[in-house]
């Protein structure tokens, strides 16, 4: 899949995540992380947003990770959601897919 | 004059030279020179004006002008504004730095490993003991005040600057081998109440500004709105008035974190409804404390540091509000500190283990970013100690299976107060059943640990170097742990 624009999802508040996502030059997919807890959590969050991407089959996009100590489900919802406007489809929701153990 | 030293100070009695100038100097130049400073000398600085500070910067700049290298740096406390001491570690003018605190990028320098001899944390008891055991020799004590007069009488306000107490730097002025003030409020003599007495000072040094009074209010101190901390204040004032210590008459000391600060205001409505008055408030001393004191509460202030304009404005306002050295606080080696008298005493956490360790100096990242102050000399001091703090912060544990650095020992901490629950110290089986009759959350304390695991996951463990950044010295002397570089 392809994203349709560059999406924002999240703040810059602390305990939030801020994700922006826009389009590659190339076919694959890169995150670019900045947390405070980089060290301690920086491998957990990225697989936690390759997750995600996976979980649309995205190729081809750029994610830019702002992390302020971010809580798991903060995670997945944001970047979730900034896949959603990505692909212009956040008034369509299709909630049956929306589902996060 | 041949040199004298009695009880190892040095001895020089004042004598008015010719142009009767008195002690009265007009730059600091002028005071390091007089003063003969040398290589290798140590010297101290205090910290009451915390972020505001301008007087170590404008003195080490000054000493590195003089080419004098190798410096053992003996402040009470070092804050954010002292980043440009980096610039005099990597010329050679410092080789040493002992400190309570350390922030900022000099912290993070020093973290780094780019000192090659390990830094000294001392606690603030543990400074004044150091002190007055010899084991720390100040050779020029450089003491930033507010306002003196011409022959040292000196006090915490100024007409520019007001930092209240002078209490740490009262052990200096009495200990050190030479004393020069530095003010930029010369007054006309005699400046009464003084905080530092004329007997002790060389130098006065004038200035046009030696702070910034903002940065001096500012510190540590913050009133809170967080419901998270207001929940762990009202359940730690909880545990204070279900314990049978809570009486006419009782003693308390709160420290400067958001929660702990606001135990005061739920303690006070506690108090009122109750008809109980403290005999006496220790520590760093905050506006909450002075509404206990001016409203009839509590009957004494003790202020080693006053944290905000109103703790300074009460000390030389109100009577009872009085000011005590680093030493009559928290010394363990003087014939009884007042920290010795206390029943309560609030302290805060970075991180707290489930040996009820506490760190209050590094990081979860190994990172220094804290301070000593007087925590293990209260905590090992009070009837009963409380650590406020929340399970986690952001994404960090608090409650952990070890603390990054030890700065008081579990057996000093009786209770831990968290938003998810109170975990009492086993040692202390008397408090399980008086708390758990209060109808208060009590919990074990692995419980909390495994649930701050649930909620944040399990970090990965920070490396560390084998090269030693900072011994920890424990206020009886005792080394209680060390800092190693991060990688």
């Amino acid at each position: 899949m392809k994203i349709i624009k560059p999406s924002i999802a999240g703040t810059l508040d602390s305990c939030d995540i801020q994700i922006r996502i826009e389009e590659s030059v190339d076919q694959t997919n890169t995150i670019y992380l900045k947390s405070p807890v980089e060290k301690q959590f920086g491998e957990h969050i990225r697989s936690l947003i390759q997750n995600m991407l996976d979980k649309y089959a995205l190729e081809g996009v750029l994610v830019h990770a702002v992390d302020k100590g971010a809580l798991d489900c903060t995670i997945k919802a944001r970047t979730e959601s900034a896949i959603m406007r990505a692909m212009a489809n956040e008034n369509s929701v299709d909630w049956s897919v929306i589902a996060h153990g | 004059m041949i040199e004298k030293r009695v009880h190892g100070k040095l001895i020089k009695p004042y004598e008015v030279n010719a142009d009767a100038s008195g002690k009265v100097l007009e730059n600091i130049k002028a005071a390091l020179k007089k003063a003969n400073l040398k290589d290798g000398m140590t010297i101290s600085f205090h910290h009451h004006f915390r972020e505001g500070d301008y007087v170590i910067n404008l003195v080490m700049d000054e000493i590195a002008k003089m080419g004098i290298k190798n410096l053992v740096l003996f402040p009470s406390s070092l804050g954010k504004v002292h980043e440009t001491l980096i610039e005099h570690i990597k010329s050679g003018v410092i080789s040493e730095i002992h400190t309570s605190g350390l922030r900022g990028p000099l912290a993070e320098f020093i973290s780094d490993g780019n000192m090659s001899k390990p830094i000294t944390i001392r606690s603030h008891g543990g400074r004044a003991r150091a002190i007055e055991a010899g084991e720390i020799k100040i050779d020029i004590a450089f003491l930033a005040v507010p306002r003196t007069d011409c022959m040292g009488n000196a006090s915490g306000n100024g007409s520019k600057t007001q930092c209240g107490s002078l209490g740490y730097a009262i052990v200096d002025s009495k200990h050190a081998d030479q004393v020069v003030l530095i003010t930029d409020d010369l007054c006309d003599y005699p400046n009464m109440p003084r905080s530092i007495v004329q007997d002790n000072v060389d130098m006065v040094v004038v200035l046009d500004a030696i702070g910034d009074p903002e940065g001096i209010a500012s510190g540590a101190t913050r009133y809170t709105k967080n419901p998270k901390e207001l929940k762990i204040a009202e359940l730690a004032s909880k545990v204070i008035t279900s314990l049978e210590y809570y009486k006419d008459g009782f003693s308390f000391q709160t420290g400067s974190g958001g929660a702990s600060l606001a135990v005061t205001r739920f303690l006070k409505d506690q108090m009122i409804k109750d008809g109980i008055k403290a005999s006496f408030a220790l520590g760093g001393i905050t506006k909450p404390m002075v509404d206990l004191l001016e409203e009839g509460y509590v009957d004494c202030l003790f202020d080693v540091q006053s944290f905000d304009l109103t703790s300074t404005a009460s000390m030389y306002r109100n009577e009872r509000h009085y000011e005590i050295s680093a030493s009559e606080y928290a010394n363990p080696s003087n014939k009884g500190c007042m920290a010795s008298m206390l029943d309560y005493v609030i302290l805060s956490a970075l991180e707290i283990d489930k040996d009820f360790n506490v760190n209050v100096m590094t990081g979860s990242d190994g990172v220094i970013m804290g301070a000593s102050g007087g925590h293990c000399d209260t905590a090992a001091s009070a009837k009963v100690t409380i650590i406020v703090a929340p399970l986690y912060r952001g994404r960090l544990a608090t409650v952990v299976d070890r603390v990054t650095t030890i700065i008081t020992p579990g057996d000093s901490i009786d209770v831990l107060v968290t938003e998810r629950g109170i975990a009492i110290n086993p040692l202390r089986t008397d408090l399980v059943e008086k708390l758990k009759k209060a109808n208060l959350p009590v919990v074990e304390m692995h419980e909390l640990v495994a649930l701050a695991k649930s909620i944040i996951g399990e970090p990965q463990p920070i490396e560390f170097d084998d090269m030693i950044v900072a011994n920890v010295e424990y206020r009886d002397g005792s080394i209680i742990d060390s800092i190693r570089k991060r990688k």
